[in-house]
């Protein structure tokens, strides 16, 4: 039996004769607070629930250790301990009914329909049609351009759940056109930066991030659990791998791309209609369409297909409206006009056909021919930006060769370098020399191969391509030369 | 007023989160708070919606109020971006008989309203509440 000092705070003190300390003895947690009940009889109420158990918005300490940690109420005191009783102090807001019904997924909160009144009185949406919303979920991949205001109007009208796959930190030239970034957000991975965004928008959604970049391995693994899933990619490895996994899993798979000022939109959805392979079986020779990184892009341009796709995804999850099946729509800014082609699901598609040889996911890297000979370009015929900046300073004479567009050309250049876009290269071939030291080069590396592969090809033996391109010189020699 | 002000600095530094604090003073009619105390918002999770107050805090905070001869006669925290009404979870979590809860309703980062609340000993219901604010 010890002797224990109990501390009332204030609120219980009225319910026990105005003091704030009592004493009592007690061998543990439990037999003092029963004494003390037995002494006041109005504090058990506030301490203990119906069932006879210590309230769970009271805590209790003996000295400084919350009994939780303990023993709980068979904690023992001795003498001269101090039990403290300290009333749990917590609220917030949002009411207990709302958090609940926001986790529910077969009712709205008031904050809800609140929020999405105007989709509610819509009799195309309603009640029915939000909460098919917070039930269905979707998977955009990339967090860029596209990716940007589809996240965000998905967010905003209530999908409950939300992928996003992206491996990307936020870079100066993002910021033209991905519009859910800021300046201060440069460096920082998009996708944390995009999920707090999101999450400030809609704190009722659940927002889940892949850190990752969509491969053969891990792409069915991760759209498996999504209702339908979104391309916002830029290049064609991950289009055609987002496609097919799609066709294997029979998911809708909500497709738009965009260049310089123009963009296209679809669905692709196998069980209703084409697949992208239907609409290309194939992928471009590696370097023929160049990417927007390459070619540009208009800032607002990934605004508009981003937002019509969104708008199909909606109605997809929806199940309202004429879906984008088997049409495939095309946005020219210049003259503010879009078309409609249409889309014929091809008896011959490898994937989606009724003969697939496609029956799982390869190598799109390898299909894409980025690994392919067009790229591969043997050692001897290579040349690193510091190798080239000693062969120029030694005065060795050689012939720079620029093979990108002129708009890039006229943001940066290499000195006394010969400008002759790709599609260029062939028509004038005859202003090079097989006598000089022709050193090839573009923005990274990748056109300037085809290029050289292409010069050797014809019997220029002393050509070589610059690794790394323009931006390797940027980077490693010339730190003050702009990068775009 | 200093009192006051000191509130609404404090919702508006954790805007957009709810912000909470002690109320210190003396039992009266009207309760006299003299001074205020932040407290840190531990709520584990949804802190624009939700705050709570670590208990260790709440004695030590006690602990020096009886020092200099105050008590804590109840806290604030703030609703951001809604009415400084008590929400249900309020009165669920928050509301002891005897301590006054001061709701300071911050929109936009701009201070919007504030009331204070107690409940009644049966735990059935909230009134309004006359306090004493006093800058010392």
């Amino acid at each position: 039996m010890g002797r224990v000092k109990v501390l009332i705070p204030t609120p219980l003190r009225q319910y026990a004769g105005n003091q704030d300390v009592l004493e009592v003895s007690a061998d543990d947690v439990r037999a003092a607070m029963g004494a003390l009940v037995r002494e006041f009889d109005q504090l058990r109420r506030h301490l203990y629930n119906d069932e006879g158990k210590l309230r769970n918005f009271v805590n209790v300490y003996v000295n400084e250790e919350d009994i939780r940690y303990l023993q709980k109420e068979a904690t023992p005191v001795h003498d001269g301990d101090t039990i403290s009783i300290v009333p749990s102090i917590a609220g917030g807001s949002l009411s207990a009914m709302d958090l609940l019904a926001a986790r529910r997924k077969d009712a709205l909160s008031p904050q809800e329909i609140k929020r999405y009144s105007r989709h509610l009185i819509l009799p195309e949406v309603g009640m029915a049609g939000q909460l098919k919303l917070k039930r269905s979920s979707a998977l955009v991949v990339g967090a860029g351009g596209l990716g940007n205001p589809l996240t965000t109007y998905l967010a905003a009208a209530g999908v409950g759940r939300i992928g996003i796959v992206d491996f990307d930190v936020i870079d100066l030239t993002n910021l033209q056109r991905q519009v859910a970034y800021t300046t201060k957000d440069i460096g920082r991975p998009k996708l944390e930066v995009l999920k707090e965004r999101l999450q400030g928008l809609n704190p009722h959604l659940d927002v889940q991030t892949y850190a990752t970049r969509l491969t053969s391995e891990n792409a069915l693994d991760i759209l498996k659990d999504y209702d339908v899933v979104i391309d916002g990619t830029d290049n064609f490895p991950t289009r055609y791998l987002v496609n097919d996994a799609s066709v294997l899993l029979g998911k809708p798979n909500v497709y738009g791309s965009i260049f310089r000022f123009e963009g296209q939109a679809s669905v692709f959805w196998a069980s209703k209609g084409p697949c992208y392979r239907c609409l290309y079986a194939e992928p471009p020779p590696p370097g023929l369409v160049p990417s927007c990184a390459e070619g540009g892009v208009l800032g607002v341009l990934p605004g508009i297909i981003g937002s019509v796709q969104a708008i199909e995804a909606l109605k997809i999850l929806l199940g309202k409206g004429d879906v984008l099946v088997g049409r495939l729509l095309v946005f020219d800014a210049m003259r503010m006009r879009f078309r409609e082609l249409k889309l014929r699901k091809s008896p011959d598609c490898p994937v989606c056909g009724p003969n697939p040889t496609v029956k799982e996911l390869i190598d799109y890297e390898e299909f894409c021919g980025l690994r392919g000979p067009g790229e591969r370009v043997s050692e001897e015929y290579q040349i690193t930006v510091q190798a080239l900046k000693d062969t120029i300073e030694n005065d060795g004479h050689v012939v720079l060769l620029d093979v990108r567009e002129p708009m890039e050309w006229e943001i940066a250049r290499l000195e006394d370098a010969v400008l002759m876009p790709v599609a260029q290269v062939a028509a004038r071939v005859n202003e090079l020399s097989t006598a000089d030291d022709i050193v090839v080069y573009c923005k990274s590396g990748i056109r300037s191969a085809r290029i050289t592969n292409f010069l050797r090809e014809l019997g220029f033996r002393k050509v070589k391509n610059l690794v790394g391109g323009i931006d390797a010189w940027a980077e490693f020699i010339d730190p003050d030369m702009p990068t775009y | 007023m200093a009192d006051v002000r000191s509130i609404e600095d404090h919702a508006r530094e954790a805007y957009p989160e709810e912000c909470c604090g002690f109320l210190l003073g003396t039992l009266g009619e009207p309760k006299a708070v003299r001074a205020t105390r932040r407290a840190a918002n531990v709520a584990p999770e949804d802190r624009p919606r939700r705050y709570a107050i670590d208990p260790r805090e709440l004695l030590a905070a006690d602990r020096e109020a009886s020092r200099a001869g105050q008590e804590i006669l109840g806290f604030y925290h703030s609703h951001p971006d809604h009415p400084a009404r008590p929400s249900d979870f309020d009165l669920g979590h928050a509301a002891w008989p005897g301590y006054s809860y001061v709701i300071l309703s911050i929109v936009d980062r701009n201070p919007n309203d504030l009331r204070a609340w107690l409940m009644d000993s049966e735990r059935r219901s909230v009134q309004a509440e006359t306090l004493s604010i006093i800058g010392e």
